[in-house]
């Protein structure tokens, strides 16, 4: 028997949206619309927009399931008004206790890696040695090749995009737009220079 | 105005001044964490505060806080002073500048990044294997099997035999020195054995020491010796009171 001439779009999305949920039910990293559209074995267009109504669906407020879009993939992750009851039953092991020597090499690495670690000892001023390998434990930077002396060179990990909720690393603010300490200093000093008589 | 005393509340430290220094000059406080600008900002509302310019506190400010930005400085650049030197003044101020300025806004950024982590604290997510299944990717690049072929043939060509020349010691045969010293003996009732080697090669004296041995065992002679490392003397056997007690004064250490 013939089988009846299928058109392209006779699935529906909303089918789509569901082999797409399924397998970002089971992934435990972000997903690429690319790497979506590979395993679903459908169109990249089509996937976007199976990706947008799941979006809708799967939003904070109205599931606690939530669809966002970090890493340069897309994820399920729990609501943000189950937080207490998730800190109830789990921990937190790749972003608790990071010191403040942490942070700066982190931001080290984000903004100007990939980096070795005399790059970041230059930058902050002290061996970096013991931080960078906590970070790279914590899985969040890793090696990435070695600089022309054969030191290796660090970047920061999809898992850093995702603790720390950016789509990429282009969402960083630009450095220049940062601070504002020394604008803040000025005006103070400005400031008592006015209220001084001359 | 006492400036020691000045009352200080900065992100890294709060209390006088004078407390801060001694922490900075016992290593108990990061200078590097020490905002210097804030202490300046305080000290100069403390300063507006009065009404006549206090120039005593004024020299002795800039001496303290002078001496806390040079060991800010200097802890900021531990190992590059060599290199710094090597610029001329301007230079090295500018550089010196540029890298302040870098390291602030690596600072910064380390603060936004704190901040965004307390915000995101609250979002939850998977963490942990789902492995995904390999793609297959012919990814590499042309090979030359030949070039593969070229390396294994280097790798198995033969080593070079290892020479053992240097091991060929030639011993002269025992019987030598038997016949010498059966020869001396039945000249001489005994004989001094350091004596006797004295003149040869130290493989040939331990040959000659091992005809010593096979003579005692045969009977043919008695041996003694005073102490470990005294001369060996050489008795032909039957004579003197010898037999059993000779044997005590042989020991394995006099070998």
């Amino acid at each position: 028997m013939e089988r009846p001439l299928r058109l392209v779009t006779s699935s529906p999305v909303d089918e789509l949206a569901r082999t797409l949920e399924a397998l970002l039910v089971v992934a435990s990293q972000p997903l690429t619309a690319e790497d979506l559209a590979i395993a679903a074995d459908d169109d990249l267009v089509r996937v976007e927009q199976a990706l947008e109504l799941l979006g809708e669906r799967f939003a904070e407020d109205r599931s606690g399931i939530v669809l966002e879009h970090v890493a340069g993939g897309y994820a399920f992750r729990a609501s943000r008004e189950a937080a207490d009851a998730c800190a109830r039953l789990f921990e937190r092991p790749v972003e608790r206790g990071l010191s403040q020597a942490a942070f700066e090499t982190l931001a080290v690495i984000a903004y100007l890696g990939p980096c070795s670690r005399p790059d970041v000892a230059r930058i902050r001023g002290v061996a970096a040695d013991s931080v960078v390998a906590g970070l790279v434990e914590r899985g969040l930077i890793s090696e990435s090749g070695r600089d022309e002396g054969g030191a290796v060179r660090y970047r920061t990990t999809p898992l850093f995009e995702r603790v720390f909720g950016l789509e990429s690393l282009s969402a960083l603010p630009r450095l220049d737009d940062l601070g504002g300490t020394t604008d803040e200093i000025r005006d103070r000093l400005e400031a008592l220079a006015e209220r001084r008589p001359a | 105005m006492h400036v020691r005393e000045l009352e200080l509340d900065l992100d890294a430290f709060e209390g006088p001044f004078d407390l801060l220094l001694t922490l900075v000059l016992r290593e108990e406080l990061e200078p590097r964490d020490v905002d210097v600008a804030d202490v300046v900002v305080t000290f100069v509302e403390r300063l507006a505060e009065r009404e006549r310019l206090d120039l005593d506190a004024c020299g002795e400010f800039l001496v303290l806080v002078g001496a806390l930005l040079e060991l800010k400085a200097r802890e900021l650049f531990p190992e590059e002073q060599v290199e710094l030197a090597d610029l001329d003044p301007e230079e090295a101020a500018e550089e010196l500048a540029r890298r302040l300025e870098e390291f602030r806004r690596i600072k910064e950024a380390a603060g936004w990044l704190l901040q965004r982590l307390e915000a995101e604290n609250d979002r939850y997510f998977r963490l942990g294997p789902a492995p995904l299944v390999q793609r297959a990717e012919p990814s590499i690049a042309p090979q030359q099997p030949e070039a593969l072929a070229a390396s294994l043939r280097a790798l198995a060509v033969e080593p070079p035999e290892v020479s053992l020349g240097h091991m060929g010691l030639r011993f002269p045969p025992v019987v030598q020195f038997l016949e010498r010293f059966r020869a001396l003996l039945r000249r001489r009732r005994r004989f001094d054995f350091d004596q006797e080697a004295a003149e040869l090669t130290r493989l040939e004296q331990a040959v000659a020491f091992l005809a010593l041995l096979e003579l005692r065992k045969a009977g043919e002679i008695r041996i003694e010796q005073a102490a470990p490392f005294a001369p060996i003397r050489v008795h032909k056997a039957g004579t003197q009171a010898d037999t059993e007690e000779g044997d005590s004064s042989w020991n394995v250490r006099s070998a």
